[in-house]
């Protein structure tokens, strides 16, 4: 037990569990009474865990949260146009506090062969159909938060496709943090099947209000059906004083191919978890992760891969851009077990600090248990090449504008790689605001 | 007129003296080649002239169209019309070359009062700039000078002078490291800007550059002064007799340094 909000969320449990979906349904309610269990006896991660060792989450336990059921009327008040969301151009689902909320969604044009649904009305209605998938593709080392949101999520995506389908533009899931009452702990799930040679693009994206310190714990599990291929975004945009612990779970069948971009600019301390299990021949994930840090934010992403078969591909490239007091963490965990033989697994962590007083950690990992493999790792920390700012400067740009240049330079290598053309615009625009915000705020201290 | 003029400029670097007492004038219309051996002071006369950090101006001044040019920032003396080809060009990945230009040609302008060039105006001179350096036009598409070889980094120099046309031009070694055909091609971009308004300092280790860019005036610098000037002769003596025997000359010779160039 490491501290009283964890009392607070435990009793708050069996009044909840009741409401949540699905809890007539004997499985479904034994899965959250056993996460229940372990959350009970091992708690919220401390730094005495390895894998959290730079990122103390006492800041997310100092109050407790109120865990969201289904109020529907969360929805009402929210106008997506006064928070600047452009209108959808294809599916969008769009959770408020974590729940569905069928009157902001929209899912006129979803292709055929493509479900999008609330994940508790399946639960309530369906269980059996995601019960091979749901809570099944987190190893058995899920931390803390995970296990949490196993033991009180009711509600989330869940995204089918059908067997051969090329979705004809993205999914995106919405999730937005509306709070009333401060404090508000919002935990989605979310569960996204692709079927055998499917293909499409999903794009999850967390907001929420500056100025309340708020909590979103998410949880995604993925399925790859074999030949499927799935592009999958995660846009982390959350309030300047909100906590964001989101965990992504992938397993692979022979021949799926994940390209997963992880955008993080949002939040104010911020921990991103990816797992996946490359478990069968011939599979492959790229991994795109871009971070943007500055004031006091603090930013962890930690990645874990596993080569468990043969012939199996990984490449994973983060970079993060950190100014101000910010902190941010890079764990890359590459596992190539024994019989993962040709296994190609590359990973590369590069960091800018724009700041004197803002942090790296990183810490690139590679075990290799195979014989015949190709593998690399690398990470650096580093600033402005001084001679391109030079160089920049000889052209006659100005030096504030030569550096903002080459910062955001630095990070359009990752957002390049956003194959969503409206997608990539909007970032864009974000993150050279976020740089230039930078610039101001300078000025004033 | 005169364009450029440095007197008696002291330079250092990590407190090391470089320059040890430079006097050069340079007028528009002229080009100015300035030899010498390794670690003679031509690099660092370079960049003192375009203001890179890490050069320390000890003495001296240099005057440039009438205003002190040590007062200005590295972007100013951009504005103002000078130009560095690099030794070694940066590779700036993520920016790309044509967005460098644009970038430049319009600070320049917004500079000089004039309007920002407009995207098809601005397209059709970089496309005809391209064709005097002889430079595939798909490097303007990829990041500045990254992946280049080493023949396509200083044509990009080239051809960024071709598009920002200085008033001053300084090329430093920029022909060091290049195959005949792309030492050709630099030379004829450079030829190309030869004009009445403008004035070229070429910066080289070799007599073979200035087979191609034939100078008004040759500057030798030893030890961080000018030693000799002379025309274009001077270069073919260099070549003949080497670095060493203009050195042994040099006492004889302390008198030219002050007069150089002064055409």
């Amino acid at each position: 037990m490491n501290d009283l909000a964890i009392n607070d969320y435990l009793g708050a449990h069996p009044d909840m569990s009741a409401a949540l979906a699905g809890s007539a349904t004997a499985w479904v309610a034994q899965t959250r009474r056993d996460a229940l269990e372990r959350f009970q006896s091992e708690g919220f991660p401390t730094p005495r865990h390895e894998a959290w060792r730079y990122t103390n989450v006492r800041p997310i336990l100092k109050q407790s949260f109120t865990p969201s059921v289904a109020q529907r009327d969360d929805a009402e008040e929210i106008d997506l146009e006064k928070l600047s969301i452009t209108p959808a151009v294809g599916p969008r689902l769009v959770f408020v506090n974590g729940h569905l909320s069928s009157r902001l969604s929209t899912l006129d044009d979803i292709d055929a062969g493509v479900r999008a649904r609330s994940l508790a009305a399946v639960l309530d209605n369906e269980p059996d159909s995601v019960k091979p998938h749901l809570a099944r593709q987190m190893p058995g080392c899920a931390h803390g938060f995970t296990i949490f949101n196993t033991a009180f999520a009711g509600d989330g995506a869940l995204i089918e496709l059908d067997a051969g389908v090329k979705a004809t533009q993205p999914i995106e899931l919405l999730y937005i943090v509306s709070t009333p009452n401060p404090g508000a702990l919002a935990q989605p799930r979310n569960l996204l099947i692709a079927g055998p040679n499917s293909e499409a693009q999903i794009v999850e994206r967390y907001i929420g209000p500056d100025g309340d310190a708020y909590f979103t714990n998410v949880v995604t599990e993925i399925v790859l059906q074999q030949d499927a291929r799935l592009g999958h975004y995660k846009l982390q945009e959350e309030g300047d004083k909100a906590f964001h612990v989101g965990g992504l779970f992938v397993r692979h069948e022979t021949g799926s191919r994940l390209y997963a971009h992880s955008i993080s600019i949002g939040g104010s301390l911020v921990r991103n978890d990816v797992h996946v299990v490359l478990g069968a021949p011939h599979s492959a994930c790229v991994l795109n992760g871009l971070y943007v840090a500055g004031g006091r934010q603090h930013v962890d992403n930690h990645t874990h891969i596993d080569h468990a078969e043969p012939d199996t591909n990984s490449n994973e490239v983060y970079k993060g851009i950190v100014d101000g007091r910010a902190r941010a963490v890079f764990q890359g965990r590459v596992v190539v077990h024994q019989d993962a033989q040709r296994s190609d697994a590359q990973q590369s962590n590069k960091n800018l600090l724009l700041s004197r007083n803002a942090e790296v950690d990183t810490k690139p990992q590679l075990e290799i248990y195979a014989d015949d493999v190709a593998c690399s790792h690398g990470a650096t920390v580093g600033q402005l090449d001084p001679d391109a700012v030079f160089y920049l400067r000889s052209r006659g740009v100005a030096e504030e504008a030569a550096r903002g240049l080459l910062t955001y330079a630095f990070a359009n290598d990752a957002v390049e790689k956003i194959q969503i053309v409206s997608l990539r615009e909007r970032l864009e625009s974000v993150i050279a605001a976020k740089l230039l915000k930078r610039d101001s705020v300078e000025e004033l201290l | 007129m005169t364009m450029l003029k440095i007197n008696d400029l002291h330079a250092s670097i990590d407190g090391k003296a470089i320059l040890k007492g430079i006097d050069l004038e340079v007028k528009a219309g002229e080009v100015h080649a300035i030899m010498g051996p390794n670690g003679s002071g031509k690099s660092t006369l370079a960049n003192v002239l375009v203001g890179r950090d890490g050069y320390t101006v000890t003495r001296g001044r240099v005057t440039y169209n009438g205003q002190n040019l040590l007062e200005l920032s590295p972007e100013e003396r951009a504005h103002e019309g000078i130009f560095l080809a690099f030794q070694y060009p940066v590779e700036i990945p993520g920016v790309s070359n044509i967005n460098l230009l644009k970038a430049s040609v319009n600070a320049v302008r917004k500079h000089r009062g004039e309007k920002e060039l407009d995207a098809i105006d601005f397209l059709k001179l970089v496309k005809a700039k391209l064709k005097t350096v002889d430079m595939k036009q798909e490097l303007l598409y990829r990041s500045v000078n990254e992946g280049f070889s080493g023949g396509e980094k200083k044509r990009n120099e080239v051809f960024q002078m071709a598009v920002l046309e200085p008033t001053l031009a300084i090329m430093d070694e920029t022909d060091s490291g290049l195959d005949i055909d792309a030492l050709k091609a630099v030379a004829s971009g450079v030829n190309a800007l030869r004009a009445d308004d403008r004035a070229i300092i070429v910066v080289t280790h070799y007599q073979r550059l200035l087979d191609y860019i034939v100078p008004d005036y040759v500057h030798v610098l030893a030890h961080g002064s000018v030693i000799k000037s002379g025309d274009k002769s001077l270069a073919l003596e260099l070549e003949k007799h080497g670095y060493g025997w203009i050195e042994s000359h040099a006492d004889d010779q302390a008198g030219a340094a002050t007069v150089s160039g002064a055409g």
